[in-house]
């Protein structure tokens, strides 16, 4: 069972609404997909993603960007039961998608990283921390129906 | 995954604008290691106060910036350049390599922090790949 303090649901709460969705969720997928360009494996459909600025320009890249900050938005309105809200989403990257796991941990530090970018300093080790529990528990669900 | 030239080049430059503000960087990436990460604490047991922002935080986040800024120079070998700090790392604090991941990510952290705009995609990879090498030269001596 993963216990939050009221002050790490509080500073959750407070990253997700500094987020602007429309621009977040883009810039850590064309990140991710360009730091670690073996991510690209999963995005054959997607068209052109040569270089980065191909990534960074590409819709479908921008379009999945938001749909995965929408599946994290719908964790941090179920921060108590993540695992069940999360698990046909596991059961999808898992049997269908045939997504590393490895791989989501990649999303996740880049996903930090344009959190960083966005709040600077306001952006602190204990707000840092908190986020990153929430990002371990994410993942984790995810991982949770592969075998 | 070595660097290319173009990595190179990308950190060269970075990392100019990152030495006018070693200490800044220094400070929050390792007092983010510690707080974030505290089974890293177990390194420093031997200092009074391992808050982020103290005295002790700050003096040695700026050596461990200060000779990042140095490997940036030793760049074309860092194996023989970091020889010594290898071996220091090695025989002497030896520091679980596992933990080189750790300061790497909040390295990166610092730098998003300080630099929203400059740190890009490009200059993350270029970086990323960078500290990366400065991990395995340091890891070097160990066994």
């Amino acid at each position: 069972m993963v216990v939050w303090t009221e002050q790490e649901r509080a500073f959750i709460q407070e990253i997700f609404g500094k987020l602007n969705y429309e621009e977040a969720g883009p810039k850590a997928l064309s990140r991710v997909l360009i730091v670690y360009p073996w991510t690209q494996r999963y995005f054959g459909s997607f068209g052109n993603l040569c270089n980065s600025e191909a990534i960074i320009k590409n819709p479908k890249v921008a379009a999945h960007g938001k749909v995965v900050l929408r599946g994290l938005d719908r964790a941090m309105k179920n921060m108590d039961d993540i695992k069940n809200t999360y698990k046909e989403l596991s059961v999808l990257h898992s049997e269908k998608l045939h997504v590393d796991p490895d791989n989501f941990k990649l999303l996740a530090d880049c996903l930090t990283i344009v959190i960083a970018t966005s709040m600077g300093t306001s952006f602190t080790p204990e707000k840092q921390a908190a986020w990153q529990k929430f990002l371990a528990v994410v993942v984790s669900a995810l991982c949770r129906q592969y075998y | 995954m070595s660097l290319t030239a173009k990595d190179k080049a990308i950190v060269k430059e970075f990392f100019a604008k990152v030495a006018p503000k070693a200490e800044e960087i220094g400070n929050e990436a390792l007092s983010r290691t510690l707080f974030v990460y505290p089974q890293t604490k177990t390194y420093f047991s031997h200092w009074a106060d391992l808050n982020p922002g103290s005295a002790n935080v700050k003096k040695h986040g700026l050596t461990v910036v200060r000779a990042v800024l140095n490997a940036v120079d030793l760049i074309d070998d860092l194996k023989g350049g970091l020889l010594t700090l290898s071996e220091l790392h090695a025989f002497m604090l030896r520091v679980d390599p596992a933990n080189f991941k750790i300061i790497n990510h909040n390295l990166l952290v610092a730098l998003a922090i300080t630099f929203p705009d400059d740190f890009t995609p490009d200059v993350h990879v270029s970086v990323d790949k960078f500290l990366a090498q400065v991990s395995l030269a340091l890891s070097e001596k160990y066994r």
